[in-house]
């Protein structure tokens, strides 16, 4: 991280007074109007739009790895992401998903 | 006699509120830890967590951050992941938008997942409560939740200073990503959305400032939209 602190507060007050907008959009400034469905159809896929772009080029190129696809790593996603969806529980996901970082990470030495 | 109904109104929303203490708590935590492994101090990490308290966005701020992405991209990729919570705050405006401003302006500020999912159900299921007692039960519903949020992040931080790097803590903010997002897998629409979210992330992986984020995003909500829509036309 090279950003300066001046930099790191702006992007947490920014971050924090564009978020409060957003959740206080329809509550206190639009009120009891409803979305377009066209919007609504859209909005709803933007955490699985977001995040797996996101994660993806971590988990097949790891900087802790410089880059190189590392197996472990690519183990510990796949337990994790099967966990989450055939549990849908987030914290046994996380637990299974870093056991098999652990476990990989000792077997590989 | 109203108080007595709004009191009561609180403790149940505040028991329908506890369970998620066990999701917050190590969400807070790993956020502490991570926050100040990539090298904020703890109180950049407690600023976050105060003034954002949506933690996605805020992994997903941290690590463009890590990736030295220039202000713009962080801003606007954190921003896009809660964007939902603008469809949280108008289903809430028909239960709870007679509330004075300020009292909105604290139910928004306190708009989260976890308390727009259990209000929304609990008011769409009773509709004959009066707002106060909507506004106890809500309150009721993160009263465990966001002090133990600020609490334990601060604990992270605290803690994470002192673990070293055998632990391979880079890798937990991926394991947390793909643990909040599996769930959410559960329609056709929502697999195709991540399925493109993720080609284009890699395929774009190399374009300046971070950007083939945004462009992956956009490609991938746009999928998940049309997708939803020719479902419910075969249904039709």
């Amino acid at each position: 991280m090279t950003q300066s602190a001046g930099e790191i507060w702006f992007i947490i007050a920014a971050l924090g007074v564009g978020t409060f907008l957003i959740r206080f959009s329809f509550l206190g400034l639009i009120g009891n109007r409803s979305l377009p469905p066209w919007v609504l159809r859209h909005l709803r896929y933007t955490p699985v739009a977001v995040l797996p772009a996101l994660i993806a080029p971590l988990v097949l190129w790891p900087a802790a790895t410089g880059g190189q696809p590392d197996l472990p790593r690519i183990l510990a996603a796949a337990v994790t992401l099967a966990l989450g969806m055939l549990s849908k529980n987030v914290i046994l996901s996380i637990a299974g998903g870093a056991a098999t970082l652990y476990l990989g990470i000792y077997l590989a030495g | 006699m109203a108080s007595s109904g709004t009191r009561s109104a609180y403790w149940l929303g505040l028991r329908h509120g506890a369970p998620f203490v066990l999701v917050i708590v190590p969400f807070a935590l790993l956020f502490g830890v991570v926050g100040t492994e990539a090298g904020l101090n703890l109180a950049e990490v407690m600023g976050f967590t105060v003034l954002v308290i949506a933690g996605a966005s805020q992994f997903a701020a941290l690590q463009l951050m890590t990736e030295n992405a220039p202000t713009v991209i962080v801003l606007a990729t954190a921003l896009a992941v809660n964007l939902r919570m603008a469809m949280y705050s108008a289903s809430l405006v028909p239960h709870l938008g007679a509330a004075p401003l300020w009292k909105r302006a604290l139910i928004a500020y306190l708009l989260v997942d976890q308390s727009y999912a259990v209000g929304h159900a609990y008011f769409e299921k009773h509709p004959e409560m009066p707002l106060s007692a909507r506004m106890a039960y809500y309150f009721g519903v993160v009263s465990p939740v966001f002090p133990l949020w600020y609490a334990f992040t601060l604990v992270g931080g605290l803690v994470g200073q002192s673990i070293p790097p055998e632990f391979a803590l880079d890798f937990a903010l991926p394991i947390t990503f793909l643990a909040l997002i599996a769930p959410a897998l559960r329609t056709v629409a929502h697999v195709a959305a991540a399925g493109v979210s993720v080609a284009l992330g890699l395929a774009l992986a190399g374009l300046p400032y971070n950007s083939g984020l945004l462009i992956a995003a956009l490609g991938a909500m746009i999928t998940g939209a049309q997708v939803e829509l020719w479902m419910e036309r075969r249904v039709k």
